[in-house]
């Protein structure tokens, strides 16, 4: 197509830059409808949910196992209800869900800072890096043993446990979030002749927001998992009955009912605090920048 | 940062001689290869529109980044009169957690411009490059035309009298550039902007320059230089245009041959 320049008025070419804007610009897929979303995202769950308990209910009725070993769903359904009457479920759910708030927020604290000074000395990094990492793949009940002996069986031994398995997650996340800034973007805010404080403030923290969200995430998925392994295992009168420890009891008394529903109630709890914080903050943070829908 | 200092001599005079100086300019990176840039000699008059060719990685990007004040020539100066330079990049490098008008809000913002001015003036901007009312678009939300107009818009709300573009439409189709060459025109001869424009489409630059700087490689020279005649508006097709690209392309391809013997 030969468009003589010369011809066009800037009238035209307004026009016709429009239209290119108008045919170019990406179009996003709108965002289903809650009929949609319930058949596409909800309906499959439920389905395996429903299928799930019809099984258990199937090799209860069968006699697969011993009747303590393997309770009805009905059984487990009246001793949660139980539970939830009583009130030790709240009290057991309020104990746990302070705790690991507050281990998350000190660990949010502590591998914040730890993250920080990582990204800032690169000798510090070298140093200890690999280690940082390493224990994000260690499995943190192992250090329950070792807090106990320090701290004998107390909450210090359970905040100990819970930094110990969230900090490397929140410290590697920043550090991944910082290290993903593209260089150009900083560059924009020099050619821009912004501060280094400008720089950091509008530049550097929003690009590493993203990666920063994800440990974060990750943090509290360890956190609330190194929770659950020392509450089963430091058990003591003056700690109160957390989530793990009630399943303890239940081991104990070798009530299944009673250990399916605080399994069920760890992951119920667990999931939830992840569905109401952190996706939908990730997921607003990611649909600004066009990362998702 | 290296903000090349300014000759007290110029700044009084009413209109300086050029928008920038760059005086036997030398960059080298690695010791044992050729300097990247080397005793480089560019005068760029206001409201000039020069155009910087060369093969690449012959250093036309490190020419500009210099000039920008993104790091320090090895040796040789660089005078910029006019403030700081506006830079554009190959890509557009907006900011993707920013709306369009927040882009370009804060080229605004690093001036010093109060809030509600910021507003104004960021919608003010936008409708220039022809992107009225699209300032509340996510970066995600726009092609890539309209994300190198708001680049644009960024580097134009830096109230700059000298504008530095490289490569800026090199990703763009050719229908899409043609509109942005015709834009960028505009804007340059309705602001009096001084524009130094790398390319390394030799058309590209004859449409859009006053004159064409010819860059050798290793080590990177102007080797060559033209002044382009005709005036403005002129078309990418038109014969004059065709007739010295064809004459630049030449010798660019002797330039490129050199190193291949
Ligand atoms: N920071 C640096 N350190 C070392 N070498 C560099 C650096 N920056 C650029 N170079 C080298 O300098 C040369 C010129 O690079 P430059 O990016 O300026 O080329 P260019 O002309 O812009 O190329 P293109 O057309 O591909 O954009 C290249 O060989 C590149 O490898
Ligand atoms: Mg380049």
């Amino acid at each position: 197509m030969a468009v003589d320049d010369e011809t066009l008025t800037t009238e035209d070419s307004r026009t016709f830059e429009a239209g290119l804007d108008a045919l170019e610009a990406p179009t996003l897929s709108p965002r289903p409808g809650p009929g949609a979303v319930f058949l596409r995202s909800v309906l499959p769950p439920m389905v395996a949910v429903v299928a799930f308990i019809a099984l258990w209910q199937l090799a209860y009725s069968t006699d697969l196992k011993p009747s303590y070993a393997l309770p009805s769903p009905l059984d487990v359904l009246r001793t949660f209800d139980q539970t939830v009457r009583d009130g030790r479920a709240w009290d057991a759910i309020s104990i746990s869900v302070s705790r690991g708030a507050l281990g998350f927020l000190a660990s949010l604290a502590v591998g914040t800072m730890l993250g920080l000074a990582m990204w800032r000395s690169r000798w510090l990094r070298t140093a200890i890096g690999p280690f940082v990492s390493g224990l994000q793949s260690l499995p943190s009940v192992a250090w329950v043993p070792a807090a106990i002996i320090w701290f004998g069986l107390s909450d210090a031994a359970i905040y100990a446990v819970v930094l110990l398995g969230a900090v490397p997650s929140i410290a590697n996340g920043l550090l991944a979030g910082f290290d993903q800034v593209p260089p150009l973007l900083d560059k924009v805010g020099r050619v821009l002749g912004l501060s280094t404080i400008g720089r950091i403030r509008h530049v550097l923290l929003p690009a590493a927001l993203p990666g920063y969200l994800s440990g974060l995430k990750q943090g509290w998925a360890f956190s609330w998992r190194s929770l659950m392994a020392a509450e089963l295992i430091t058990y003591s009168p003056a700690l109160g009955i957390g989530l793990g420890q009630q399943l303890n009891i239940g081991r104990e008394l070798n009530a299944m009912d009673m250990v399916i529903a605080s399994i069920f109630l760890i992951l119920v709890v667990g999931v939830a605090i992840e569905l109401l914080i952190f996706a939908p903050l990730e997921r607003r943070v990611l649909r600004t920048r066009g990362l998702t829908h | 940062m290296a903000q090349p200092t300014l000759r007290p001599a110029l700044q009084q005079q009413a209109t300086p001689a050029s928008s920038v100086r760059v005086t036997q300019l030398a960059q080298v990176f690695e010791r044992d290869r050729p300097p990247v840039l080397d005793r480089i000699d560019v005068d760029v008059a206001p409201g000039e529109f020069v155009c910087l060719l060369g093969a690449s990685g012959c250093g036309k990007s490190t020419l500009l980044s210099l000039i920008a004040g993104l790091g320090t020539p090895t040796s040789g100066s660089i005078e910029v009169t006019v403030g700081r330079p506006a830079l554009m990049f190959q890509e557009p490098a907006l900011l993707p957690w920013l709306t369009a008008a927040g882009n370009v809000e804060l080229a605004l913002k690093a001036r010093g411009v109060g809030r509600r001015e910021r507003r104004t003036e960021a919608e003010r901007l936008l409708s220039l490059v022809n992107l009225a009312g699209q300032g509340r678009k996510r970066v995600h939300e726009l092609s890539g035309g309209m994300r190198q107009r708001v680049a644009l818009a960024r580097a134009l709300a830096q109230d700059s009298r000298l504008l530095l573009m490289d490569e800026p439409f090199a990703a763009l189709d050719a229908i899409t550039r043609d509109a942005l060459h015709e834009e960028l025109i505009r804007l340059w001869s309705e602001q009096g902007l001084s524009v130094i424009f790398v390319t390394h489409n030799v058309r590209e630059a004859v449409r859009l320059g006053q004159r064409v700087l010819l860059m050798g490689s290793r080590p990177g020279r102007i080797v060559r230089e033209w002044q382009v005649g005709m005036s403005q508006p002129r078309a990418i097709e038109s014969p004059g245009v065709s007739a010295l690209a064809t004459e630049i392309t030449h010798h660019l391809r002797a330039e490129i041959s050199r190193h291949g013997r």
